[in-house]
């Protein structure tokens, strides 16, 4: 219980997927201009992120490790049946959402579908693959599949943060006069920097 | 072989170095822009990975692109880029060891780097076999020489060395008051300094200035 808290906490602040890995920043910087679709979009992600990953969890233990069915270490297939799980499942959430909440599924429009794309998502996956081997004492470890249920929340909610903090900052910059080879996409890059720099006082965290 | 090297493939090989750079102005591509640049030769070796898949993508799905069902090309794009990038990291791990180590995830995350879906949907799937090259290799190179940039920025003022080598670690430049920025390793710092790029390319460039 301990494990699984702390690794939530350190998934949301310590190991932001934004601010600390820089994933998922092309839709954070194209999404995050108007807030309530940045909530949106940081729904949307987290729930593909708590569907995916333990899938994959699964797939990377009984499947491609050497000690799985097939005997043989199958690691190296890990990009493409990883990429094929997020895609799959992406349509599937997104066929879900349009059959029973046709409401959400147009305001998130074109979004659902290019979460297929997020870097946050194929990072959490390949993040997860590399702290399986590690020993379980690691507050990082992922050992088991509440672990990844756990990690992929804390991840995704974390995501979540970071483009609502933006988008309500962005609300704001609209009134204040910024010098025009900056406007757009410079500041927000410096707004993110120093939201960054905050961030990192989080990173000696200990649980 | 005139035609090959016509005037408008070189623009569409040119275009993307500057006025249409896929990370200053498409901004795209940015996740590993930033967090592979703290030193200057994974940030080399990173730039020379994408801009092959890139090519190489391109190519394969413009080949391909009359008979992908529109509805699932998405799922064939990123197979075809999954297979690609399943091949670089592998030879990485081969014969560049110590940099893949470095690199770390973001080899694979080339998968899911937005310059790939962005040339595929934008330029490949309308357009034919060589142009696609072109257009790779210029957008390829475009997200390389940004990389070398930060990297080399980075690098310089973080840790005073490049590509390893001691460039600013001597006594007679330390006994001047001089110290290495360690805020420039920090991941914070690349945004700031992919920001004064976008700001100086832009204060050149007017009509790349946005309105809102």
């Amino acid at each position: 219980m301990e494990h699984l808290f702390s690794l939530f906490i350190r998934s949301i602040f310590v190991d932001n997927m934004i601010f600390a890995f820089f994933l998922g920043m092309c839709s954070y910087l194209a999404v995050s201009k108007n807030l309530k679709t940045a909530i949106g979009l940081g729904i949307a992600v987290t729930f593909v992120l708590v569907v995916t990953l333990p899938v994959n969890y699964i797939l990377q233990t009984k499947v491609l490790d050497a000690n799985g069915i097939f005997g043989i270490d199958l690691s190296f297939l890990s990009f493409i049946l990883f990429i094929a799980v997020i895609a799959a499942i992406t349509q599937l959430v997104e066929m879900a959402v349009e059959k029973f909440s046709p409401s959400l599924y147009n305001s998130l429009g074109i979004f659902l579908p290019l979460i297929a794309v997020n870097c946050a998502i194929m990072g959490a996956s390949l993040f997860m693959q590399q702290r399986i081997t590690k020993s379980p004492a690691d507050p990082q470890a992922i050992t088991s599949v509440t672990d990844s249920i756990v990690y992929a929340l804390g991840s995704g909610v974390g995501w979540m943060f970071a483009i609502v903090g933006l988008a309500a900052i962005r609300e704001k910059m609209a009134y204040s006069d910024v010098p025009a080879p900056l406007r757009g996409l410079g500041i927000t890059f410096i707004t993110v920097g120093l939201m960054a720099m905050a961030f990192m006082c989080f990173s000696g965290l200990k649980l | 072989m005139s035609e090959l090297f016509s005037k408008k493939n070189k623009d569409t090989f040119s275009i993307p170095l500057g006025k249409n750079n896929p990370i200053t102005v498409q901004v795209l591509g940015i996740c590993s822009a930033l967090a592979v640049t703290a030193k200057l030769a994974p940030a080399i070796v990173m730039g020379l990975s994408v801009m092959v898949i890139v090519a190489f993508a391109n190519v394969i799905i413009s080949l391909m692109r009359d008979t992908i069902p529109t509805r699932i090309r998405i799922i064939v794009q990123l197979v075809v880029v999954a297979t690609l990038v399943t091949i670089v990291s592998e030879v990485l791990k081969a014969f560049a060891y110590d940099v893949s180590v470095q690199l770390s995830v973001y080899v694979g995350l080339i998968i899911t780097n937005c310059i790939l879906m962005g040339r595929l949907e934008a330029f490949a799937m309308s357009n034919g076999p060589w142009e696609s090259f072109w257009d790779g290799l210029g957008n390829g190179l475009g997200y390389a020489k940004i990389l070398i940039i930060v990297a080399f920025v980075r690098e310089l003022f973080g840790s005073g060395t490049l590509l390893g080598y001691n460039i600013l670690n001597y006594e007679c430049i330390k006994s001047t008051g001089y110290l290495n920025n360690g805020l420039m390793l920090m991941p914070p710092m690349a945004l700031i300094i992919i920001a004064c790029i976008v700001w100086y390319q832009r204060s050149r460039d007017k009509e790349l200035q946005e309105n809102s």
